[in-house]
Parts: structure tokens; C-alpha cells; sequence
């Protein structure tokens, strides 16, 4: 079983990530389970989402404090919010940032990657560009990074679920997932 | 067809499946999505009903009561405070008689203000006559639904269908959606006997003065009606099986064949207690685990004959009776009393207002229950901070 957290600002589609990720692992054929943090979402304060994969039907339904990946929306929240907490040692952690992952060194010895996922979004017309939504960009990174999904998955279950501009969601998936840097 | 949707959506879709001709409801978190969902289906003509917007849970719940009466098929859905605003009109919605099926989102009652699962606000409606259906999965919510209309308009009772606030109403999961057709299979038309419901063709009163005469066979009918409420619901879980492949009972046995101790729990928490159980068993460790599916009517003879057997009985409650207890316990312990030789029960609260109970936390109870002499204390809490 694969545990994930989505760090992001209230408004970039962080909830919504971890559906579209649930959707396409489902598309696999696997078990997904994905849940918001339990509590009050406010638009521009941090929220946290969580998916779980596997291969069979999940049974626990607890929170998850020790995941195997760790998805940040918004390069600010590394300064304000413990984004690699209990994140497991050899865990993978994904930011959305204009820097390389060599920037993020001082988190810890994490496989990290990173990739521009605000100019991205901004770039494909998502949202404004002060407030882009990268939730579908960061989806095509994850895709490529951490290899719990595919990228044709992804883009499937985002033209199922995304009710408005599916072409420019989907190319912005596509584009994270050429762009994304690992160490 | 199987779609990843929250445990608000599965009621939504099982209420239009179970084709509900009337709606009211007034929304609180977490079950506002119920309604939203069948407010836009209502809109956009999936869904033929009358939609309601009132102006609180009690005009929501007056509603279902006068659309019921009219002969139709009522629904509602509420949680917590909302749940409590009812309390008047829950008992009205039984006595007459009405079929009701209402969805309650756990919720801890305030204050302090909190949003976040907990079973007191549903258990302390137990005395109303609802029927009571508690559900693990987003699964078992959409079937549960179904079954939730077969069973009320076969007994004419009402009927609440119950799960966990977050753990189910916002998590997101694989939902076999049933076809209409099999749908259709368990849940006809309702149908109106004459003099059962109000009818312009054939005018009586209703719901009058009843004097002492009268009034205690009304309750004993009740009673009789709620009893028979178990036999409806193994009947419609047999035929729902016969159609999707998917068995409900009103308890649940896991390993519990040579289990030494078993757990009592409901919801979400049986889900996690399952885990704990499969890797208690793989250290040697004798445990079971009994889910509590149905709580009203109380199952005394299915779960006496489970525990009967067993030489401790754990109970999970996240729920309290102030000054008593947890209510499941208070409810195993009175089931067991006139058994010779009962096994002792230990009673466990945990999770109120919606603190997490993990792996950790069942194991931790496992271990009291297995370590320990009979607490004198019936309350044993777990997970409370110094």
C-alpha cells in the first residue's frame, strides 16, 4: 500500500488532486481511498488531502502520519507548515517550485523533486496568475516522479472528472510530467 | 458500474435509485453534500421529487412526516445538533407509523463546537423507534439506503441509516452503483393500504387523542412492528444478495470461530479493527471481532449467540451515556445478563469528537482486555491525554 499527503493553499485544488489520483489508480485496477483533512477548508489557508493505494480493498480507515509520499502545492507552505513530517526515510517528496531539488536539500535526505507547477498552470490558463490551479500539473509530475500512477491514467481520469477547461488541464498534466526535476 | 465517490454521494445516488418522491432537509456539516447532490439531481430531472428547502431540521423532518402521511416516499438527512432539533418529531414519525428514511452524518454534539464523528447524537435517539442501520464502507451506505426504504415501508417504521463523519462522509472510494433494474427489484412502488395514509378519496383522522384505553396496544403494535423489522431486513439483504453478490446481516461475525476475546464495534472502526484482528491472529493471539450492524432493533439472539461463546467481550463505544457508560456496552451487557455464565464485557470509550482511532488504539484494547481482571469502572478510556 502507497500512503500520500497533499500539502496546499485553500483554492489550488489540493482535495480535488487526491480524487483525480483515486480515479486514476482505479482506472488501474487498484483500490484507491482519498480524503480531505478532516476539519474546515478556507480559501489561501494550508489544507492537506491524502490518498492510499493498493492492490486490494483498503481496510483502514484512520489517518495517515507516516506517508511514503509527500506533494506540495505551493512552494510557500516548505517556510510555514513541517511538510516532510513523519514522512518515511526513504520517502519521495514532489514541490511545486521554480528552484531545483538540490533547494530543498535542507529537508531532509528525501528523494525529492520539483517542478514549476504555478507557471504551468499559468501558463495553460488555470486560474489567475497570482492564483493558478496546479492541482492537475502537480498530478502529471507525481506521475512521472514517483510512479504510483501513469500519465495516460491521470489524464483520463482528469478529462472524467474536471468539469471545465479538460484541454487545458490535460496540458498542463502532460507538460509537468516532461519538466519535472529530480536530484 | 463502480465509480470512486464519497460516502455523502453513494446516499445521494441510493435515494434517487430508491426513487424518493420527496425531500427536505436543511443542510450542516458533514452532510450537506447528501442534499447538495440531490438538490442538483432533483434540478436537472435524474431525480423526479419534490425537493423541500425548509428553514430548520424540525420543518425538515415535519415535512417528511406530512409527504409520508400523503403517501409518498420521504426522505431527509441531518447530523449532530440537527439531529437533536428532531427529537420531538422523530417520535411523532414512528408513532404514526410513517416509513421515513433519514441519513444521519455522526457528529459530535456541542459544545465545544465540533464537526467531527462521534455516535452520541444517533444512540440518543434510540428510544424513538427508528430502526437503526450503522454502515462501515460507502458501499454498505448506498446498499444500506436501499434496504433502509424495503424495510420501513414492509414494517411501517422509520428508518436511519448511520455512519462516520469524514472517515465515510468525505473519503472517497470504489462504489458498485446497483443498475436501476436491480434496484427496482428490491424496492417497488410503495404501497398504500387503504386507511394507512391520508387519501382525499377516503377522509379519516389521524394521529388523535388516544385515551388509556387505547394507547398501550398502539406501543405493543409498535414494538411488534420494530421486531419484525430484523426478519424484513434479513429478507431484503437475502434477496439484495441474490441480485449484486453482496451479503448484509444485522451483525457480522470476523474470526470469532475459537476467538477468546472478541471486539463489539460498528462503523468506520470495525473497518481498522478487521487489520488489527488479521495481524493479532498472525502473532497466535485468539481474537474475533463482531460487528454491530443493526442496534435497533437490538439482534439479542444473534449476538448472544456469538459471545456466549467467547471468554471476554470487549466493547468499542465512541459514544457516551453520562453517568452510565458507552451505550453499546450498556446494551451487550444487558443482552448477556440472563446467560449462565456469561463472559464479562469491558467497556472501552475512544474516539469521541472525532480523535483518530488508529491500529494502535484497538490493539491497546485487545491487550487491556486480555491482561486485565474485570474493571469495576464499566467506562475504561483510551487514548486520553495526562
Amino acid at each position: 500500500m502507497i500512503e500520500i499527503r497533499f500539502h496546499g493553499v485553500g483554492g489550488q485544488g489540493a482535495v480535488i488532486a487526491s480524487k483525480i489520483l483515486a480515479v486514476a489508480a482505479f482506472m488501474e485496477g487498484k483500490y484507491p481511498q482519498s480524503f480531505p483533512a478532516f476539519g474546515l477548508e478556507r480559501r489561501g489557508a494550508p489544507v492537506m488531502a491524502f490518498s492510499r493505494i493498493d492492490d486490494k480493498k483498503i481496510l483502514l480507515r484512520t489517518g495517515i502520519y507516516e506517508p511514503d509520499i509527500v506533494v506540495v502545492l505551493d512552494p510557500a507552505l516548505v517556510n510555514s507548515v513541517d511538510v516532510t513530517q513523519g514522512l518515511k526515510k526513504d520517502g519521495k517528496l514532489l514541490i511545486s517550485s521554480p528552484l531545483p531539488p538540490s533547494g530543498y536539500a535542507r529537508l531532509g535526505p528525501f528523494r525529492t523533486a520539483t517542478v514549476d507547477a504555478q507557471t504551468i498552470a499559468a501558463d495553460c490558463g488555470l486560474g489567475t496568475s497570482t492564483s493558478p490551479i496546479v492541482n492537475t500539473a502537480i498530478l502529471g509530475a507525481l506521475a512521472r516522479f514517483a510512479e504510483c500512477v501513469k500519465i495516460e491514467s491521470v489524464i483520463k481520469a482528469i478529462r472524467d472528472e474536471v468539469p471545465c477547461q479538460p484541454d487545458q488541464n490535460v496540458r498542463a498534466a502532460e507538460r509537468a510530467y516532461r519538466e519535472v526535476r529530480t536530484a | 458500474m463502480k465509480k470512486v465517490i464519497m460516502g455523502n454521494h453513494a446516499v445521494s445516488y441510493g435515494v434517487r435509485l430508491a426513487r424518493a418522491e420527496v425531500i427536505a432537509a436543511y443542510p450542516i456539516t458533514p452532510q450537506t453534500q447528501i442534499v447538495e447532490e440531490l438538490s442538483e439531481m432533483c434540478s436537472d430531472g435524474r431525480l423526479k421529487a419534490k425537493f423541500v428547502k425548509v428553514e430548520s431540521e424540525h420543518s425538515a423532518m415535519a415535512c417528511c412526516i406530512g409527504a409520508a402521511s400523503a403517501g409518498a416516499r420521504a426522505f431527509t438527512a441531518t447530523s449532530s445538533q440537527g439531529l437533536a432539533l428532531m427529537h420531538e418529531l422523530l417520535h411523532w414519525a414512528s408513532a404514526a407509523r410513517l416509513p421515513i428514511v433519514m441519513t444521519n452524518v455522526n457528529r459530535a454534539l456541542g459544545p465545544g463546537w465540533n464537526i467531527w464523528t462521534e455516535q452520541t447524537d444517533s444512540l440518543a435517539q434510540r428510544d424513538t423507534g427508528w430502526v437503526q442501520l450503522y454502515c462501515e464502507d460507502n458501499q454498505e451506505v448506498l446498499d444500506s439506503t436501499l434496504m433502509a426504504f424495503r424495510v420501513a415501508e414492509a414494517v411501517r417504521l422509520p428508518v436511519m441509516i448511520v455512519y462516520d463523519a469524514f472517515f465515510l462522509s468525505h473519503t472517497y472510494e470504489p462504489v458498485d452503483i446497483p443498475s436501476q433494474e436491480d434496484a427496482d427489484a428490491l424496492l417497488p412502488p410503495r404501497k398504500l393500504e387503504k386507511g394507512t395514509f391520508m387519501d382525499i378519496e377516503d377522509p379519516r383522522t389521524f394521529s388523535n387523542m388516544t385515551p388509556p384505553d387505547y394507547f398501550m396496544e398502539m406501543r405493543f403494535k409498535l414494538e411488534r412492528a420494530m421486531r419484525r423489522a430484523k426478519d424484513e431486513f434479513g429478507r431484503a439483504a437475502g434477496e439484495w444478495k441474490k441480485l449484486t453478490g453482496r451479503d448484509y446481516a444485522a451483525i457480522e461475525t470476523y474470526r470469532c470461530g475459537d476467538a477468546e476475546t472478541v471486539l463489539v464495534a460498528a462503523s468506520t472502526a470495525v473497518s481498522t479493527a478487521r487489520v488489527v484482528v488479521d495481524s493479532l491472529r498472525g502473532k497466535g493471539r485468539k481474537v474475533g471481532l463482531l460487528k454491530m450492524r443493526m442496534f435497533r432493533p437490538f439482534p439479542y439472539r444473534e449476538v448472544v449467540d456469538v459471545l456466549r461463546r467467547t471468554r471476554k467481550v470487549a466493547v468499542l463505544d465512541r459514544n457516551i451515556s453520562f453517568g452510565s457508560g458507552g451505550i453499546f456496552a450498556t446494551e451487550i451487557k444487558a443482552a448477556l445478563s440472563n446467560v449462565p455464565g456469561h463472559p464479562p464485557v469491558y467497556g472501552y470509550i475512544a474516539g469521541l469528537g472525532g480523535r483518530d482511532i488508529t491500529p494502535g488504539t484497538i490493539e491497546e484494547i485487545f491487550d487491556r482486555t486480555d491482561r486485565n481482571g474485570v474493571p469495576d469502572d464499566p467506562i475504561t478510556w483510551i487514548g486520553l491525554k495526562p
